[in-house]
């Protein structure tokens, strides 16, 4: 009887029915994501995956500060249908470098996983300051302003530093010459030389139709060029990295 | 900790020990003797105003 | 010499936010600093011009501290117009896409801010407000910390203020419904820590001896809306003057965490915290206690042990491991039960008092917004399972499921709430009309319908086209002819929309009449052969 009495302590003493309830709360968080850390085969082996280059990652937090991720997810379920309308499902690989994940929960457009070389840059241009012109269906807002704005690029470095800070493998050389490589990617007179090398596949050129400037546009749409472009799916195992 | 030990536990010991707990808590809340203290307390709210 | 405090710390923020304004590392941060800075100013010149007749919680109260409640009450009618009327025109922005002014008011930005105002602005200081009333009535004590809880209530309205503005602006991490950056997350925890100690210091000093099973549903939402906020916010800032910040998580691990949060955010803001309310307010209004006082310590315990598991369910068949989606999908479909002995408990409580649904309006918006929990905790077990997600992820079904909660469920359960609350906080005999009360359960019942039957039909119409094939063997449909063939269900969801916002309307003008003491001249809504409600 004096066990059960016990239970009243619970009922009658807040701290305890405060850490009880934080204990039990903690539970399933802890058994379901700290396992994704230690367990190997978590993300799976592949070959191609690169850091985002300075363009890129600007580009990205273009794509994050407009909400892309509200309409279109960047997932690829293994379907017979999402493989063949957009191309082979999504690896957890391929996000290993994406803080934060652009999966995305709706699809009120297409996904966007492998959008790379789908589209030429003029496409994407005109798309995003008139959706409706080449695609009459769509309900995208126009982004035309994009074009208008000058990327910011003064923090790049940085960027590319905090990335590293938190595990991406951004070499001490890829840092030094950040501010070099975002000019340099869209640049069609530059010397692409070391940015190619330090950042395998990379899109190089013009994005935005506007060679001498250096725009939100170029930023987003060399982002949306790249999306899906980097592993190479005749090198990969599915078998082995089965989970 | 590999992903196969993880799983037997889970759907062995972990398993019991969730029953047993499940099983427990309800015995535990509607044992006979709680009844009281739990009648009093579900008339909190109506008790307090005036 | 509380004013001189309040203007002195007010003139510190007001520094802070000059020098993010001036310095801050890129155009963003310095924009929403002077908005910052523009909200102090107005502070200040609100406070100077009030003086010191700043006395509100001592007008009649003895024992019970209802200033910041009332406040609250007020902030929760105002967001919730602000919230439904921002959804309103996010639902005709996707029916007619002419609708969107860039940049400020593209979609992209305007559905966070749909979606914080909602759950945050609208649901946070509901639960805010009815917190603060619950736990002094049934611990029988006066709130903790003195103008802490002021401090909770403005400090909270300063949160919601910077998210809103900077979800326009363009400042957002992207985690749905974490969206605000690390400033402004660090600021809600401040605030967040602060609602903790008045709500527990007032438990700990009651005079009850028990604690009353609502102040555990809104213990543990509180804890554990604090541990998620926490743990899925964490980053780090690019500048520490600057308003972009990388999160500690990446890809997988980061979708986890998000959804983990995510799911629980509906879980522990929008469930645990709501049946805190259910379970205070409607024994009250049925005047009778809760049907079993024991199926409700049952029904704590089992939600939030389960509730934390179900966030793999937002994940199934992406890169996630098979191993975490399978967890994902049992533990939410075991919820089904915890969630449905709640639902039970609470619509049994009227056993014996069955009438009332016919003389109460107030009543019939709490079993209605308790049935809408069942509803929704019977469908979401139902797409969590792995085969109908398939189906459905991806599609407006869920947007449907989310608003028959949200609406359904957490909508009419604080309508219900407020009802009761303002008579008695501003001393009234009774609401100004009990009709308007039915008006408003009619039109909000009616917009809700209309708005999950379409998105039914639309989501699973989109999940088919999406997956259809020809005799060749050939995807039928581009995914703009999916697009196109929403426009309707678009539009007519917009209507469903509007009817509830509608019907909001209707119960503010209500409640400000209310508050002026005005009592509507009209029949009764019940006639009189049905005599003993009082």
């Amino acid at each position: 009887m004096s066990f059960l009495s016990k239970h009243k302590v619970i009922e009658t003493n807040a701290t305890l029915l405060l850490v009880l309830s934080l204990l039990v709360v903690s539970i399933g968080g802890l058994v379901e994501i700290v396992p994704l850390f230690y367990l190997d085969n978590t993300i799976e082996k592949v070959k191609g995956m690169r850091p985002y280059s300075p363009l890129e990652l600007l580009g990205r937090r273009i794509y994050i500060r407009e909400g892309c991720y509200v309409c279109h997810s960047q997932m690829i379920r293994p379907f017979r249908d999402e493989v063949e309308r957009y191309g082979p499902y999504s690896l957890a690989a391929e996000s290993m470098y994406d803080r934060p994940f652009q999966w995305g929960s709706k699809r009120t457009g297409p996904d966007l996983a492998r959008v790379g070389d789908r589209y030429s840059n003029e496409w994407h241009v005109q798309h995003l300051i008139n959706p409706q012109s080449v695609v009459p269906e769509s309900v995208m807002p126009s982004y035309g302003f994009l074009k208008h704005n000058e990327l910011d690029g003064s923090l790049v470095a940085k960027h590319l530093s905090t990335n590293a800070t938190l595990g991406v493998p951004y070499s001490d050389e890829m840092i030094e010459n950040a501010a070099a490589d975002l000019a340099a990617q869209a640049d069609p007179d530059a010397d692409w030389e070391g940015v190619e090398a330090r950042y395998p596949k990379l899109k190089l050129g013009d994005f935005d139709g506007d060679p001498s400037r250096l725009t939100e546009m170029d930023a987003l749409v060399a982002y949306l060029q790249m999306l899906g472009t980097l592993v190479d799916f005749t090198a990969y195992d599915a078998e082995a990295n089965f989970r | 900790m590999d992903y196969e030990t993880v799983r037997h536990a889970a759907d062995s010991w972990g398993l019991v020990y969730l029953f047993v707990l499940f099983v427990g808590v309800i015995a535990y809340t509607f044992r006979p003797g709680g009844k009281k203290a739990a009648d009093d307390a579900a008339n909190i709210p109506l008790k307090e105003d005036k | 010499m509380k004013l001189t405090l309040q203007v002195i710390a007010l003139a510190i923020a007001a520094v802070v936010a000059l020098i993010g304004a001036a310095q801050g590392a890129d155009a963003l941060f310095r924009a929403h600093s002077w908005v910052l800075l523009l909200v102090l100013v107005l502070t200040a010149f609100f406070l100077l011009s009030r003086g010191q007749s700043r006395t509100v919680d001592s007008t009649g109260e003895v024992g019970y501290m209802d200033g910041p409640i009332r406040y609250g009450v007020v902030a929760t009618v105002f967001w919730g117009i602000v919230g439904f009327l921002v959804g309103v025109v996010i639902a005709s922005q996707l029916a007619f896409p002419a609708l969107n002014f860039e940049p400020y008011l593209n979609f992209g930005r305007v559905r966070p801010l749909h979606t914080s105002a909602v759950i945050f602005a609208f649901g946070g200081n509901a639960l805010l407000c009815t917190s603060f009333y619950v736990v002094q009535r049934t611990c029988r004590a006066r709130l903790f910390g003195g103008d802490a809880a002021w401090f909770v209530f403005w400090g909270y309205q300063l949160f919601i203020v910077l998210a809103a503005t900077g979800y326009l602006l363009g400042v957002t991490q992207s985690k749905e419904y974490a969206e605000p950056e690390w400033y402004v997350d660090l600021w809600l925890t401040i605030v967040w820590v602060v609602y903790l100690i008045v709500f527990l210091g007032t438990i700990l000093k009651r005079k009850e001896p028990h604690i009353y099973v609502a102040n555990w549903f809104y213990l543990a939402f509180i804890v554990t809306i604090a541990m998620l906020h926490v743990v899925n916010n964490l980053s780090l800032p690019v500048s520490f003057l600057g308003s972009v910040s990388y999160s500690a998580f990446a890809g997988v691990q980061d979708a986890l965490t998000q959804w983990w949060y995510g799911h629980n955010a509906v879980g522990f803001f929008l469930t645990a915290g709501f049946l805190g309310m259910m379970y205070y307010f409607m024994p009250k209004q049925a005047e009778r206690p809760v049907y079993s006082y024991r199926l409700s310590i049952i029904h704590f315990w089992a939600l939030i042990f389960l509730y934390i598991w179900a966030g793999p369910h937002h994940l199934h068949y992406t890169a996630l491991p098979d191993w975490a989606q399978t967890l994902g999908m049992v533990f939410s479909i075991m919820l089904w039960m915890p969630s449905w002995g709640g639902m039970i408990n609470g619509l049994m409580t009227l056993s014996g008092a069955w009438d009332k649904l016919r003389t109460d309006p107030i009543i019939r918006m709490m079993v209605i917004a308790v049935a809408f929990y069942g509803m929704s905790t019977f469908e979401g077990p139902m797409m969590s399972i792995k085969a109908v997600n398939s189906l459905s992820h991806y599609t407006d079904w869920t947007i449907g499921h989310v608003h028959s909660g949200a609406l359904g469920w957490v909508g009419m359960i604080t309508f219900g709430a407020i009802y009761f609350l303002v008579p008695r906080l501003w001393g009234r005999k009774q609401l100004y009309s009990l009709r308007l009360v039915n008006w408003h359960l009619w039109l909000a019942t009616l917009g809700i319908v209309v708005y999950a039957a379409v998105m039914w039909v639309s989501g699973i119409t989109q999940g088919l086209m999406w997956r259809e094939y020809d005799a060749e063997g050939f995807l039928v449909y581009s995914f703009a002819e999916s697009v196109q063939a929403m426009h309707p269900y678009f539009v007519i969801r917009t209507l469903g929309g509007l009817l509830y916002l509608i019907g909001a309307l209707v119960m503010a003008y209500n409640l400000v009449q209310t508050i002026r003491g005005r009592v509507r001249d009209e029949a009764p809504l019940v006639t009189a052969h049905a005599a003993p409600a009082e």
